[in-house]
């Protein structure tokens, strides 16, 4: 294809892409993101292309296989446009229906949203209010793309912002513009983003980099991987307009090697951009050159960190360095480097294009434009959302989220990743933003949410995170390898019931430690999950430590698990089940867990039919004595 | 299933190497090219790459020992990775680790002694909507049940 030569010939071709497709085509769109492709979405969209050439309507219909639109928990999705109609956790045996039937304009009922209040079947996929509550300027693209496919962007008007930037705007124009959007970085630090660039532009030495932090390294955070997977254009073209903006002309995205659709969507959109002379040199006939390479990542939490970042860049270790000049004046080979979030790109054409008025019209006064959070855990409707900064975490819990999954009580949602803290119900009505959630002692970080309901444990919970940093902790400085291992040595003793009195003033001493002498913010922030589960869930610590008791009943060391023997109806399931024979009984002989051998890993309690529910879970009190051999025999009726 | 000779093996890295120019700065995707064509890192091979891209052979060792995606010892046809983040975990991901250890009787990091299996955990794979979650080669199994995991295992030759 000829290369694009000026902000014109741009335009003409996104007419031309625009006006050679007609609007009310019929088109079948397949979520092909992870977690679809997970629940067998691939499947489903062979059986779509299958099922068009037999039934002959490939002329006359389309077929397209998008980017994530969030609802994971559905999986997978497919919408119907131009009607826009969603089907949910569509099976490859449902495909012919939907594919007849929406040739007739019809619609299949049994696989539309039904809205869990008042049962009544939503079939627009905007009115469902996981959807509807939303306001996705970053991520409801994903849903209309198809991410190999440049065209598709172009068609939305992308790349539209950087031919604005480059022939109608000065640098400093556009530095002036993200300056007055108020835009913060969305990797969780919230730095001004104008003030990061500006210390790349100003600072001496050429060249200088521009970079994509892709290393998404919070477990139960996908909105990146969800952004790159199916829309990895917006994140090429915000890091273009930055490149220009800082005189960049050569540019990293850094992906984790975990996220392997992720890394090779946005492989395939460089060379596309490079095609129609988006990218590389001479960008649309102007005259500013700009080439971008990926750099994989080898596993290691560490290296999302600015600095660790660009030592992986460099081919070595992501060990972190000691910031006393920024990344930005001196990062990749002692060059000028600015590194951002894949989001805060995203939100860059957004800004150009619209204005930083309007950005700045979106979320709060501090807290400008929108974020994508990934709702995962104990929630019904888990999946990512976006929504403006400074919304209440109520809202998103419970009105996108649709509240605590199996009927269960909310017990606080976790924030911020591994450096963030949990926050317990009396301030669900607080604003999640950058500062909000940090008087909390949580951090928003980079939109990571997990739910968690009364079944878990907050001792364990923070037991996890710490486990996780101590794994992750690069080992360059000591009080993060030995302050977290011996964090996690206290915990561990506390769910293993051999807890002291004293431990909790230990807790407290290392955290103060690790804050005050870590070297990078994994260690500095490393004691926050049990800071904030001490702050609010301390009556947990104390049952654990003083009445050797796990309330939520999950640390194995402080539970028993009994047969009940008026229940037991001596099925023999549990027997069958128990991991290493513990369980004793055969038929009509009531059931005995020989609790010296029982390891309590609750297989008995979940394959217990619950019609019998003869298992007991217990902790803190005694087993009661087994059920004497001679009572053991049921005698049955006929 | 045995492993390649090293003949095999240095064949199989010099086809790699070629493709890379020989910069120092890309020892970090060579290697990680190398670990997914042999599954592992073999001594001969982390030499070769050494003199090819110039780079002391301390360094590459400390690369390799540092990053979780490369081994020092061959692996299994299959890796078995367990997810082990946040979401799976409040999901019960610990058990279903206990019953994979048990039913292929080898802890993480390790490879059952026919080479079929090797089980590694992951700290979040990203698809927290379906967690618990296995992935056995290529493919991902979601919400998991305990007596998912023998039969899913089972289904592998």
């Amino acid at each position: 294809m000829p290369k694009l030569r000026s902000g014109l010939e741009l335009e003409e071709l996104r007419k031309g892409i625009v006006s050679s497709r007609d609007p009310n085509r019929l088109c079948f769109t397949v979520c092909s993101g992870t977690a679809c492709l997970a629940v067998g979405s691939q499947k489903t969209y062979a059986n779509f292309e299958a099922e068009l050439e037999r039934q002959r309507l490939k002329n006359r219909v389309d077929l397209k296989a998008t980017g994530c639109p969030g609802f994971c928990e559905r999986g997978p999705i497919v919408v119907v446009y131009p009607q826009g109609v969603c089907y949910l956790r569509v099976q490859p045996e449902d495909v012919t229906e939907i594919v007849s039937r929406s040739i007739e304009g019809q619609i299949v009922d049994r696989l539309l949203y039904v809205d869990p209040v008042t049962g009544e079947k939503i079939a627009h996929e905007l009115d469902i209010p996981f959807y509807k509550y939303q306001n996705r300027l970053i991520l409801g693209n994903n849903r209309l793309i198809d991410a190999t496919k440049i065209e598709d962007y172009i068609a939305l008007g992308g790349y539209r912002a950087l031919a604005r930037a480059l022939f109608d705007m000065t640098p400093e124009q556009v530095m002036a513009e993200i300056e007055k959007a108020n835009l913060r970085g969305r990797g969780g630090g919230g730095f001004p983003t104008a003030r990061k660039w500006k210390s790349t532009r100003d600072a001496p030495g050429k060249p200088k980099y521009v970079i994509v932090n892709c290393d998404e390294g919070d477990p139960g955070a996908f909105m990146n991987r969800a952004l790159m997977e199916g829309n990895p254009h917006s994140v090429l073209e915000g890091l273009a307009i930055g490149a220009y903006t800082m005189d960049s002309h050569e540019g990293f995205v850094y992906v984790r090697q975990e996220y392997p659709l992720a890394a090779d969507n946005i492989a395939i959109a460089i060379r596309q951009a490079e095609n129609y002379g988006l990218l590389g040199k001479a960008i649309l006939g102007s005259g500013f050159d700009f080439i971008v390479k990926i750099h994989k990542g080898a596993g290691a939490f560490v290296s999302g960190e600015s600095s660790a970042l660009m030592n992986a860049i460099e081919g070595k270790v992501a060990e972190p360095r000691p910031k006393y000049t920024h990344t930005a004046e001196k990062g990749i080979w002692d060059k000028p480097s600015c590194l951002n979030n894949v989001e805060t790109w995203a939100d860059v054409p957004l800004i150009i294009n619209s204005g930083a008025e309007w950005f700045a019209s979106i979320g709060t006064e501090k807290n400008r434009g929108t974020k994508i959070f990934s709702l995962v855990g104990k929630v019904n409707n888990t999946g990512l959302v976006e929504v403006p900064l400074g919304t209440p975490l109520r809202d998103i819990i419970y009105r996108m989220g649709g509240g605590v999954s199996g009927n269960k009580k909310f017990k606080a949602v976790q924030t911020g990743g591994p450096s963030g803290g949990c926050i317990p119900e009396q301030y669900l009505d607080s604003s999640v933003d950058f500062d909000e959630l940090t008087k909390l002692g949580a951090m928003m970080g980079s939109g990571g949410m997990i739910v968690t309901d009364e079944d878990t444990c907050m001792v364990d919970f923070a037991k996890y995170f710490v486990h996780f940093l101590s794994e992750e902790s690069c080992g360059k400085c000591v009080p993060c390898r030995e302050g977290i291992n011996h964090m996690l040595d206290v915990l561990t003793r506390i769910t293993e019931g051999k807890g002291q009195a004293t431990d909790i003033q230990l807790l407290e001493d290392l955290a103060r430690m690790l804050k005050e002498a870590s070297l990078c913010a994994l260690g500095q922030t490393a004691a926050n999950p049990v800071l904030t589960t001490l702050k609010y869930f301390r009556l947990e610590y104390d049952a654990h430590i003083n009445e050797k008791r796990c309330p939520a009943g999950v640390c194995r060391a402080l539970l028993a698990f009994y047969v009940e023997a008026d229940k037991c109806q001596a099925c023999l399931i549990c027997a069958r089940n128990c991991p290493v024979n513990a369980i004793d009984g055969g038929k009509n002989l009531i059931h005995v867990i020989d609790q010296s051998k029982c390891i309590r890993c609750g297989t008995c309690l979940e394959v217990c039919p619950p019609r019998f529910g003869a298992i007991r879970k217990i902790s803190g009190e005694p087993v009661p004595a087994p059920i004497p051999e001679q009572a053991r025999v049921i005698q049955r009726k006929g | 299933m045995a492993t390649d000779s090293n003949d095999v093996n240095v064949k199989k890295i010099n086809h790699i190497l070629a493709q890379y120019k020989g910069e120092s700065n890309l020892l970090i995707q060579v290697l990680l090219e190398v670990q997914k064509e042999l599954r592992w890192l073999p001594k001969e091979g982390l030499t070769r790459i050494s003199q090819e891209l110039n780079v002391p052979l301390r360094q590459v060792y400390h690369a390799v020992t540092f990053y979780k995606a490369f081994s020092l010892v061959p692996k299994g046809k299959y890796t078995v990775t367990v997810c082990m983040g946040t979401a799976c975990h409040v999901r019960g991901a610990p058990r279903i680790l206990d019953r994979v250890e048990r039913v292929l009787d080898i802890n993480p990091g390790e490879t059952t002694p026919d080479f079929k299996f090797s089980l590694e955990t992951v700290n979040c794979l990203g698809c927290c909507a379906i967690g618990p979650v296995m992935v056995v080669g290529d493919d991902y199994h979601g919400k998991l049940s305990l007596d998912q995991v023998k039969l899913t295992l089972d289904s592998y030759d």
